[in-house]
């Protein structure tokens, strides 16, 4: 076996994301020529349009928030917990902060920073429900955390309402939380040269977010004991871990970053949590965060490229090919992603099995070396 | 009870129960239930709680919950996890829209059932042969049924007369069935108002009137399943993939066949249940139809403790409370708030008979606090309403939830000859 970094281990790390995006691309070829479109020209539209300077900036802002959402869900998946709430969490969060943000008046820094810790604080105590009933009383949190899901729906249509939470926008009928003044407001930066539209300022809390997941997870005694959890429950227990706090600790985290999802559009666009709030995200988070394997950085590329096909395929409609082609494009990722993730590991697996198996005997124990050994990467 | 005390001398009741037979428990159990509703309808006057039309609703909505559910129980019992249910329920209501406004209704339901089918086939694949995680393949199909739909509408029904990107033109209604007599010689009974006996003849009514023959297909889908899975040499085998796949495997069960099957009658099942809301029940294709409804159906299997019988009381359960929102909200969900102070305090007592301290404070708490909040106001919000079915489940769970089994290796990979 060679070293960490060899370069066989690096093409076979990458050689399942790969396989997934052209065997996509192949799918939604497929797709749009049984209609009568050309996989070409689509394609080239959607490439033309994405790294146009606007789209650019777009693609990176929804980077953003999905990578927060995503990161929220690898949290739960590291010790095996599947956050399928982060979609109400953030949801409650953004519009409890939202109002909170609206209500008070604070020095510029300190007023986004209120908001944001409230966020985190409901997008935790939401998760913190579903930790709870799954530590003490057995519930699957993947029952709970939807019913809570359209719990939270339930009570933001409740709040949001002209006289309780909620004030009406003139000339519209749409109906938000009272916009957060200036002081609260996370300004934007020009990044990309050639458009007036600003990149978050979010975009370095994502970073923050990524480093401090990546730390947690690597560097710390917490991060030990969740990944020891999440491999082995019984191997835990028996060296100490108490699996229920785990439990209740991974969701309230898992949920603390979930409340940062809505903030880099409240705070750095909406400024008001309105009935058109982006809704959805913790679905695309989990779909990411599997994409990127619960690795800080591959959950960054797999934000950016969903992103990309996001913000990209709008201009399909004006080509007169429906954008939903990108949702195909971004199932079908998703679906061959795990499919070739698992053929690369029975791959190794195999491997494996027979360079031991040359190692202990002189001779090979399976007359079947010849063939299978020269299989190419 | 008056019921004999054990019959069997071999098999001795447990000491101080009377053991009555299954049915008659049900039985009880149920004109218990529409007792309580029908006093706490002459109570509170809301007299929608054991109307005609709130049981018909009730029956008609539980029916796209109960088929996901059933979907549900076919997959998991075979030892498959599918999250995948509301994406392949959403297919279901885009086929039965496409193939319904064309050739009709009956043509809707085949493609919804077949359209669900391919969705099964698709996790089938990924999930039995691939061995890939039975959720994550769930969330892909979630993706890619919504994202197939769209496209697709946006195709099939641009330009079609009454459809557009995110709808079909209407489906014409499947036909509707009663049971002769029943209306007519029941109706001066139902009016009568008097306790119990109007409710009952409401409910008999409601379930026998103008019913759906997908309703009556959903029916035997459940019996019919109960009967496949559980007393037929197919249904031991189907079920013994999901209990202990390597142990069949031992004794020459073909499992990967039988997963597949499982897999893709699951899917047919959520299809069909997605065409259920298309040609039964909106007589259209709108995007975003199922609003949730095959993660629900996942929830009621499990309340259900992965049986047939529990999912359709289950599914009955979220059916009625959706009905009921539907139909007028505030003021009759208002009166389900005194039935839940009565269930709590109930429990409370229950609770202290049986020296449980904390459950019987924490329910004596609840109950005091929902029936101070029944009489302080006349009407609760109908956002409040909307989430009540949601909210149930999570206190039935957290109540009952140790009390459930699922099938032993639900959710675990199987590769054939891994067992040594």
């Amino acid at each position: 076996m060679s070293g960490r970094f060899s370069p066989r281990r690096i093409a076979l790390t990458l050689a399942a994301p790969v396989l997934a995006i052209i065997f996509s691309l192949l799918i939604a070829s497929i797709v749009l020529l049984a209609v009568g479109d050309s996989p070409l020209v689509v394609f080239q539209a959607m490439l033309d349009y994405g790294v146009r300077p606007r789209t650019m900036v777009l693609t990176i802002n929804t980077a953003t928030t999905y990578y927060l959402s995503a990161v929220a869900v690898a949290i739960g998946f590291k010790m095996n917990l599947f956050n399928i709430g982060v979609d109400g969490q953030y949801r409650l969060a953004a519009m409890l902060a939202a109002a909170v943000g609206g209500a008070i008046s604070l020095p510029s820094p300190l007023h986004a920073l209120v908001v944001v810790l409230v966020a985190m604080l409901v997008g935790a105590m939401w998760a913190g429900i579903a930790g709870v009933l799954r530590a003490y009383r057995g519930v699957s949190e993947v029952i709970s955390t939807i019913m809570l899901n359209a719990i939270a729906t339930g009570v933001i249509a409740y709040m949001l309402r002209p006289g309780r939470l909620a004030v009406s926008t003139q000339g519209s009928n749409n109906i938000g939380t009272k916009p957060i003044p200036e002081s609260g407001h996370v300004p934007g930066f020009a990044f990309v040269p050639g458009t007036e539209t600003k990149v978050y300022g979010f975009v370095f809390l994502a970073v923050l977010v990524g480093v401090a997941y990546w730390y947690m997870l690597n560097r710390t005694r917490f991060g030990f004991d969740l990944r020891a959890t999440g491999m082995s429950e019984s191997a835990a227990v028996s060296s100490g871990v108490s699996v229920k706090r785990m439990i209740v600790t991974a969701m309230l985290l898992s949920g603390a970053v979930a409340g940062l999802v809505g903030m880099p559009q409240l705070l750095g666009g909406s400024y008001s949590y309105s009935l058109d709030f982006p809704a959805g995200l913790g679905f695309t988070g989990i779909a990411i965060a599997l994409l990127g394997r619960n690795n800080p950085v591959g959950i960054a590329f797999g934000a950016l490229l969903w992103a990309f096909l996001t913000n990209s395929a709008q201009i399909l409609d004006l080509e007169g090919v429906p954008k939903e082609i990108a949702n195909i494009m971004q199932g079908t990722i998703v679906l061959s992603v795990v499919v070739a993730y698992e053929l690369v590991r029975r791959y190794r697996l195999r491997e494996q099995q027979q360079q031991v198996g040359e190692q202990v005997a002189e001779e090979p124990p399976t007359p079947r070396t010849g063939s299978d050994m020269g299989a190419p990467v | 009870m008056s019921a004999p005390a054990a019959t069997a001398p071999t098999r001795p009741a447990p000491a101080g129960r009377a053991r009555l037979s299954k049915g008659t428990r049900l039985g009880v159990a149920f004109v218990g239930i529409v007792a309580l509703l029908s006093l706490v309808r002459i109570l509170s006057g809301a007299d929608d709680l054991t109307s005609v039309g709130a049981v018909a609703a009730a029956l008609g909505l539980s029916v796209p919950i109960g088929m996901a559910a059933l979907g549900g129980l076919w997959s998991e019992r075979a030892g498959v996890v599918n999250i995948g249910l509301e994406g392949m329920m959403i297919m279901g209501t885009w086929c039965a829209g496409w193939a319904g406004y064309q050739w009709g209704p009956w043509a809707g339901l085949v493609a919804a059932i077949v359209g669900g089918a391919m969705f099964g086939l698709l996790h089938a694949v990924a999930t039995v042969t691939f061995g890939v995680d039975q959720i994550i393949s769930g969330v892909a199909i979630n993706i890619l049924g919504l994202g197939v739909t769209q496209y697709l509408s946006s195709i099939a029904f641009t330009g079609v007369q009454g459809g557009g990107p995110t709808q079909s033109p209407r489906v014409s209604p499947m036909p509707t069935v009663s049971l002769p007599l029943v209306k007519t010689v029941l109706e001066p009974v139902a009016d009568s108002g008097v306790w119990l006996i109007s409710d009952l003849a409401n409910i008999a009514i409601g379930l026998t009137t103008n019913v759906s023959v997908i309703t009556l297909l959903a029916v035997a889908a459940i019996v019919g399943t109960y009967y496949i899975l559980w007393r037929t040499r197919f249904g031991l085998r189907l079920r013994s993939c999901g209990e202990n796949p390597w142990a069949a495997e031992s004794l020459g069960v073909r499992v990967m066949r039988y997963k597949y099957a499982a897999v893709v009658a699951s899917g047919a099942f959520a299809g069909m249940g997605g065409a259920y809301l298309v040609i039964a029940y909106a007589q259209i294709y709108r995007e975003g139809q199922t609003g949730g409804r095959g993660y629900i159906g996942l929830a009621a299997m499990i309340f259900g403790n992965w049986r047939p019988g529990g999912l359709a009381m289950g599914s009955g359960l979220f059916g009625y409370v959706d009905g009921l929102q539907l139909r007028q909200g505030g003021t009759t969900v208002h009166a389900l708030l005194l039935l839940a102070a009565i269930l709590l305090l109930a429990f409370a007592v229950w609770s202290a008979w049986r020296r449980k301290r904390f459950s019987a404070i924490a329910g004596a708490v609840s109950g005091s606090l929902v029936l101070a909040w029944y009489l302080s106001t006349s009407e609760v919000p109908g956002e409040v309403a909307t989430i009540a079915p949601y909210v149930t489940t999570l206190l039935v769970l957290s109540l009952a939830s140790q009390r459930l089994r699922m099938p032993a290796a639900d959710g675990q990979v199987y590769r054939k000859g891994e067992s040594h």
